[in-house]
């Protein structure tokens, strides 16, 4: 199914669909947001695509220590990159966004805290990997790494800075996405439209890099 | 039913006997002990010596900052100081599971002792800020509990490695932060004078992170130790 075309050819609609509706299409008048409301569109959506990244590289890492074949190794390896990739440009555009509405790039807010530490955990992850040369050690060990990993992201990015005060919408009462933040105007764009664009074109760039690898180590 | 029993009594034999031979080694050695706890003492100095006696807040900060160092040094000889034979050695005739429960076990315990002489020295030589100490141990000694945890597991990721205490600080600083802010958040609402909420809440959060980080080592070890 990954081979077939259709499914790229829908992102890149959904991304122009994304891109031109967004920035043309009507948003609610906010107090301090204003215009910068749009950037729901790629900082909001862009962190939901990293993280259905890195559910798909836990579940890889899970189905390679239950039948240790290599090419689910290097599944894991390429959706955690991609998560990476995606959750850094979640980190640029929110603080881009920081900057228009609570007044700087970076105030060490609880949010944006939790962001840095789950990248650094997921680049602990490449070290770590890149710290062994035997292959089936570093897919076994790695596996395991990923999947702590990915334990560790939930009261990292999820359970923590909910229970602390936060400037960042969602928690203490505040919800984002909720009727009182956004319109039926956003939504139509923001879930049909942004989060799975944005998640179709990292998993396609994923699947180039799956073959890539994929070839690299038959020529081997 | 009865196998099951059986096999569960057997299981918590093994586990007793690894933990009672790390004890016992610790206990001739005197290694481990007395290496960490002159590495708390001098670092404690250095740290008298360059700040005198801080106020709460940097004196707090501090503290769990040496926690931290002490752990990884106290942890990290626990999976290296076993050679390949003798691993191979327990996991015939323990297994994974117990192996790794004993391990967790005596850490915790190293680190419980350590947590308490290193608060003592804190007390000692950088002054006593705290208004109520007694809570204090109790969260220090949960401090030093959890931070054992996350540090066995990662222990035994470096030793399969086949890296130095390195790779263990490099993959356990970003894992270990969350904890580091739980707790100085919950020392935080411990330390001030006037009662707040969320103490109960953030308590519990430690505590089903230290359960989650126990349950992931008991299923994950194995799969590390399979050569």
């Amino acid at each position: 199914m990954l081979r077939q075309n259709w499914w790229k050819i829908v992102g890149v609609f959904l991304l122009l669909y994304t891109f031109i509706a967004g920035f043309l299409g009507e948003v609610p008048a906010k107090p301090i947001l204003n215009e910068t409301i749009r950037n729901l569109y790629f900082h909001v959506a862009m962190w939901m695509a990293m993280m259905v990244f890195f559910i798909i590289s836990v579940i890889y890492s899970i189905k390679y220590l239950r039948s240790n074949n290599h090419i689910f190794d290097i599944y894991a390896l390429e959706y955690a990159k991609a998560g990476i990739v995606f959750g850094s440009l979640g980190v640029i555009t929110g603080s881009v966004w920081a900057r228009y509405t609570w007044g700087a790039f970076w105030s060490n807010d609880p949010k944006q805290l939790g962001a840095v530490i789950a990248l650094l955990i997921y680049l602990a992850y490449l070290v770590l990997r890149n710290s062994m040369t035997d292959i089936d050690k570093r897919a076994r060990i790695g596996a395991v790494y990923n999947i702590f990993a990915f334990a560790m992201l939930f009261p990292t990015i999820w359970i923590i800075p909910r229970m602390v005060e936060s400037l960042h919408p969602g928690g203490m009462g505040n919800p984002a996405l909720s009727s009182d933040d956004i319109d039926s105007r956003m939504r139509i764009i923001f879930w049909p439209g942004a989060v799975p664009g944005w998640t179709l074109l990292g998993v396609w760039i994923t699947s180039l890099r799956i073959r890539l690898s994929i070839m690299q180590e038959q020529k081997m | 039913m009865l196998t099951l029993k059986n096999e569960f009594i057997g299981s918590a034999r093994h586990i007793w006997t690894l933990f009672k031979k790390d004890l016992l080694l610790e206990v001739r050695q005197q290694y481990t002990f007395y290496g960490v706890l002159l590495y708390v003492a001098s670092t404690i100095f250095v740290l008298y010596l360059s700040m005198g006696e801080p106020e709460a807040a940097v004196w707090k900060g501090l503290f769990w900052m040496i926690q931290l160092f002490i752990s990884v040094n106290a942890v990290a000889k626990s999976f290296l100081q076993e050679g390949r034979g003798r691993l191979l050695y327990f996991y015939s005739i323990a297994g994974a599971r117990d192996f790794i429960l004993a391990k967790l076990m005596f850490n915790a315990l190293l680190m419980l002792v350590m947590s308490l002489v290193s608060l003592f020295l804190f007390m000692l030589m950088l002054g006593d800020p705290l208004p109520n100490p007694f809570s204090f141990v109790l969260l220090s000694c949960l401090g030093g509990v959890s931070l054992s945890l996350v540090f066995t597991f990662l222990a035994a990721i470096a030793a399969r490695a086949q890296q130095s205490s390195a790779l263990m600080a490099i993959l356990g600083f970003p894992l270990i932060i969350p904890q580091l802010l739980l707790l100085n958040k919950v020392s935080n609402i411990a330390f001030a004078d006037v009662v707040q909420s969320g103490l109960k809440e953030m308590v519990g959060l430690l505590i089903g992170l230290d359960g989650m980080i126990i349950a992931l080592s008991i299923i994950l070890f194995p799969f590390l130790w399979k050569d």
